[in-house]
């Protein structure tokens, strides 16, 4: 298969959200700020759009329901991250950080 | 000259010619922006500045969006870009501006798992899955439809309206939340 024709096939896709995927969870092991493990959710989250878009055009019979799966995906992310955002400001407000480490004693 | 003769510079202007030229390059701009989208995930999960690692972020959904375009779905692109591109790398680059100040910034390891662990840790699991994607043979069914933006529309209005009530629901309740979150504790 010619290097010009990856986009025809189904494990260039597969391969490249698992690749996506590590380096989310890279992401979400190391950073150290509330902010930086968001970035790498919003990764992870992509990671599985394309996992869901890629068998939806590849494999599945009707490839509308795989698109309406990704919206909802992206609607869910949007309010993850808007949720996640004002938590982190409102974790800044009182901390005056937003390092992990620094509001450790939120805890339970 | 043979018009059909697709062999040669001249080959371009014919039709058949035409076809390979831009089938190459459909390819070539798959590369490319495959090529963006693990850059920027790259810079995304590793700058030191959080402000680069949102710009990479970027990079890396435009090049989602790109490759949600090969995957013959234009309108998921759309909404790729709308909505990740303009609205939530816009919020995470104004929570970034808000509440997270770059001077006091701790270095170091954050824990156990940061450093060669966490490499390993996300090697592992992006070689298990890769391995598994390789390995497994998925049945490939006929396509009932084509998956235009007309049948997304007339099925989120059918089958899914009641999913579809709930997400809006979901991001109403996420929006208000958010801001009465943020909202407390302000006035003092």
């Amino acid at each position: 298969m010619s290097i010009l024709n990856l986009h025809n096939s189904l494990n260039t896709y597969l391969i490249l959200a698992a690749i996506l995927f590590g380096m989310g969870i890279y992401g979400l092991v190391t950073r150290r700020t509330l902010v930086g493990m968001l970035i790498a959710s919003e990764l992870i989250l992509a990671a599985a759009s394309i996992n869901f878009m890629a068998f939806n055009r590849f494999t599945a019979p009707d490839p509308t329901l795989g698109q309406i799966f990704t919206l909802f995906i992206m609607a869910i992310a949007a309010a993850e991250a808007a949720i996640g955002l004002s938590i982190t400001i409102a974790v800044y407000r009182n901390y005056k950080s937003v390092d992990t480490e620094d509001v450790v004693d939120l805890k339970g | 000259m043979n018009p059909t003769d697709a062999s040669g510079i001249l080959g371009f202007f014919t039709a058949e010619g035409f076809a390979g030229y831009a089938d190459g390059l459909a390819g070539l701009v798959f590369l490319i922006m495959l090529a963006a989208t693990i850059i920027g995930g790259i810079i995304a999960c590793n700058s030191e500045r959080l402000v680069r690692a949102v710009a990479g972020l970027a990079l890396c959904l435009v090049g989602v969006a790109a490759i949600y375009y090969y995957l013959n779905s234009p309108f998921v692109a759309m909404m790729q870009m709308l909505i990740y591109v303009g609205a939530v790398c816009i919020t995470i680059a104004f929570a970034i501006m808000l509440a997270a100040p770059e001077e006091n910034k701790k270095h170091g390891p954050a824990g156990a798992l940061s450093g060669p662990f966490g490499l390993i840790t996300a090697g592992l699991a992006t070689i298990g899955m890769i391995g598994l994607a390789v390995n497994t043979k998925f049945a490939v069914h006929t396509k009932v439809n084509m998956g235009e933006v007309k049948l997304i529309g007339a099925e989120l209005l059918t089958s899914y309206s009641m999913v579809f009530e709930l997400i809006s629901i979901v991001l109403l309740i996420a929006i208000i939340g958010s801001l009465i979150i943020a909202r407390h504790g302000r006035s003092k």
